[in-house]
């Protein structure tokens, strides 16, 4: 029997990327989670990345030729998810909102995952004063709300409101101190995990340098779990920062779009029955947040071979396969 | 008593458990656990004192604008602003352990009165959320366990993740919307009309937490609208929390539903229900003491919200109401107590745990 993962030809590095391979892996109930997902996800992505070309009117915008846009309008032809109190267009910000919420995603998973990564392996290998002072550090902050955490760095960097950029670096900032326990704590379990094991002995014997040891043999070796961890990480990174906006410490409107923020001014439209300026932007917070968890959770479940579901034929394929192998 | 061993091994749950399990074992752990609590919050407090120090007094940040530079200097002198950091760090430290933590800026309040004042609405909040997250979690967590990978543990499991999505303060605008504006049913804000506030304020040495002391006084008008304006946020908090233990239920209880024993209980005749409800259930539920005090931290952070979203005048509408004067001695006082607050119920549910669970002391 030949095993078809030897082939290296581009269609099976393809088949293993790690979306691909999962999606082949799934059946069912569990394809279909992830394939939502996905699909929340592509959605997501392409609402930021088209959000200049799809947008109507600009995020700040409250006036075109015609003169000024109506306030707090119904949706109708021309405003299609209606207008808010200030007159900007809501499916036009909801759309741009997606853009602000990738930039700090993806700086705040980045910067924690360096950072984090960094600490864990050094302080998990070197051990030591420095590896208790971390421990107990990571797990002070790991245990406090993090949403307060962020509100206190939020004041630290920007005093509370700020430009586009300023805003969003203060956002991801942030999330990153929140986020950096979680990422030390897995790759130090990982690394105290691997530092008995032959392979880094066998490196150091050679006289291979704690940093050679680190990087080249516990990295790889310790990273393992981290794509999991950013799913997750990525839906509290939006939450946190439309936690932020809500309260009003997010970015300022006029320098950028943020979900949070419409919401915190839709709270007082929805006393007098107005529903289009606060639904749209918490289901693009909802829906979002839904697709990155369920790429993250079936991926989880797939990893995991206990979880794994397989369709009937796969099943039946599966075993008569071992028993063809068996008969051979 | 002596503690030998290092804190900070004691603290990480990475560290290898003690192998030896001695006599008196369960107050040694007691105490090593009782005593972790004093780093931690010292952290936290450091943590806080100099991040928000870094960026200038909290002086300049409440008045900058409305004060002349020479009003402002003098203000910050008379304040001791102007001295070394670390003098006023550990001024700062004798006084936490005094009990005071300063006056705010925007209303010259004592911090300590802030606190005492709101803290018990915050607290009716959290308890309330706790109950609905229960309610729901842990019967809906045993169904979609014992239909495992049909239709009901599906849909559940989608709504789970539906609950964690929904960040509070929109489930609090929909609820809002649904049951306070278009069908009328239930107050939007506030704990209680300002009436029965009154009344129950006004009790001999009231507890705070207004349903309790409706109860107490008899009075069942007021407990009446005590519990319609207490439902929309408990259930909009309740409901982030109730998906969290949905999924912790369903994965313990499919766990101990694979048991020899419950296989043993089906195979003497034990009904399906019982083994469901009565087998599987009680060791399923262990997790969730442990989870609930990591969720204790989640709670307040969303009590945060909740309370904005509501008008609910507890420690996060104060703490909002604060940030947005920019008065950061206030906020730094709040920001301790909750920190405080997290480590003592950390404390609490690692100590019932342990009495529980004998396996989790070490």
């Amino acid at each position: 029997m030949t095993t078809p993962t030897m082939s290296s030809s581009a269609g099976s590095r393809f088949k293993s990327l790690p979306v691909i391979s999962h999606l082949r892996m799934s059946s069912g109930l569990q394809r279909g989670m992830l394939v939502a997902g996905l699909i929340l996800c592509a959605v997501f992505i392409l609402s930021a990345l088209l959000a200049p070309l799809l947008a109507p009117f600009g995020f700040a915008q409250s006036s075109d030729a015609s003169g000024d846009f109506p306030r707090q309008a119904a949706p109708d032809a021309k405003f299609l998810w209606g207008t808010t109190s200030t007159g900007y267009d809501v499916f036009s910000r909801t759309l741009f909102g997606a853009q602000t919420a990738i930039w700090v995603i993806l700086a705040a998973v980045v910067m924690s995952l360096f950072i984090g990564v960094l600490l864990g392996l050094i302080s998990g290998y070197l051990g030591g004063w420095f590896d208790r002072i971390m421990v107990v550090l990571a797990d002070a902050i790991y245990a406090f709300p993090s949403l307060l955490l962020a509100i206190v760095m939020s004041i630290v960097i920007s005093q509370g409101q700020s430009s586009l950029f300023g805003g969003i670096m203060a956002a991801a900032i942030s999330i990153t101190v929140v986020f950096i326990p979680q990422y030390f704590r897995v790759v130090r379990a990982e690394v105290m995990r691997l530092k008995a094991e032959p392979f880094v002995e066998s490196a150091q014997v050679i006289g291979a340098s704690p940093w050679r040891v680190m990087f080249t043999h516990l990295l790889r070796n310790s990273t393992r779990t981290l794509p999991l961890i950013f799913t997750l990480n990525a839906t509290e990174a939006l939450l946190t920062l439309a936690g932020l906006g809500f309260l009003g410490f997010g970015i300022e409107p006029t320098a950028a779009s943020e979900w949070g923020y419409d919401l915190n001014r839709a709270m007082s439209d929805a006393t007098s029955g107005i529903w289009w300026t606060g639904l749209f932007p918490g289901l693009a917070i909802v829906l979002t947040v839904m697709g990155l968890t369920l790429v993250g959770e079936s991926m989880n479940d797939l990893n995991d071979p206990r979880l794994r579901r397989f369709s009937r034929k796969k099943a039946q394929r599966i075993t008569q396969s071992a028993q063809s192998g068996a008969d051979k | 008593m002596t503690i030998t061993s290092p804190p900070g091994q004691e603290v990480s749950p990475i560290a290898a458990p003690k192998a030896k399990n001695q006599g008196g074992g369960f107050l040694r752990y007691l105490i090593t656990r009782f005593l972790l609590i004093i780093p931690t919050v010292f952290i936290l407090i450091t943590v806080v004192f100099f991040l928000m120090r870094v960026t200038g007094d909290p002086i300049t940040a409440a008045m900058g604008g409305r004060l002349t530079p020479d009003q402002l200097a003098a203000r910050i002198h008379e304040a001791g602003y102007d001295r070394p950091i670390l003098i006023q760090y550990f001024e700062y430290l004798g006084q936490i352990f005094t009990g005071d933590l300063g006056r705010t800026l925007s209303d010259n309040r004592a911090v300590t009165e802030v606190l005492t004042t709101y803290g018990a609405a915050t607290l009716e909040l959290a308890i309330n959320a706790v109950i609905v997250a229960l309610l729901v979690g842990i019967p809906l967590g045993l169904v979609a366990a014992k239909f495992r990978d049909r239709y009901p543990d599906a849909i559940l499991r989608i709504l789970a993740i539906l609950g964690y999505a929904t960040p509070v303060f929109f489930a609090g605008l929909i609820l809002k919307l649904v049951f306070g504006v278009w069908l009328g049913w239930l107050p939007i804000s506030g704990r209680a009309d300002w009436e029965t506030e009154l009344t129950l304020t006004g009790l001999q040495s009231p507890s705070g937490i207004y349903w309790l002391d409706a109860l107490r006084s008899g009075n069942m008008q007021a407990f009446g609208n005590v519990f319609q304006h207490a439902l929309l946020p408990a259930l909009a908090l309740g409901l982030l929390t109730g998906g969290v233990f949905l999924r912790l239920v369903r994965t313990n209880a499919i766990g101990t539903l694979g048991r020899e024993y419950v296989e043993a209980g089906r195979s003497r005749g034990v009904s399906e229900f019982r083994l469901t409800t009565k087998h599987a259930y009680r060791p399923a539920l262990i997790p969730i003491i442990t989870v609930m005090g990591l969720q204790i931290a989640m709670l307040l952070g969303g009590a945060v919200l909740t309370e904005t979203t509501f008008e609910w005048s507890g420690l996060g509408f104060k703490l909002a109401e604060y940030l947005t004067a920019r008065d950061f001695v206030a906020v730094q006082g709040i920001v301790v107590l909750l920190a405080i607050i997290v480590a003592v119920t950390n404390f609490i549910v690692d100590v019932v745990a342990a009495l529980i669970d004998p396996r989790v002391r070490y």
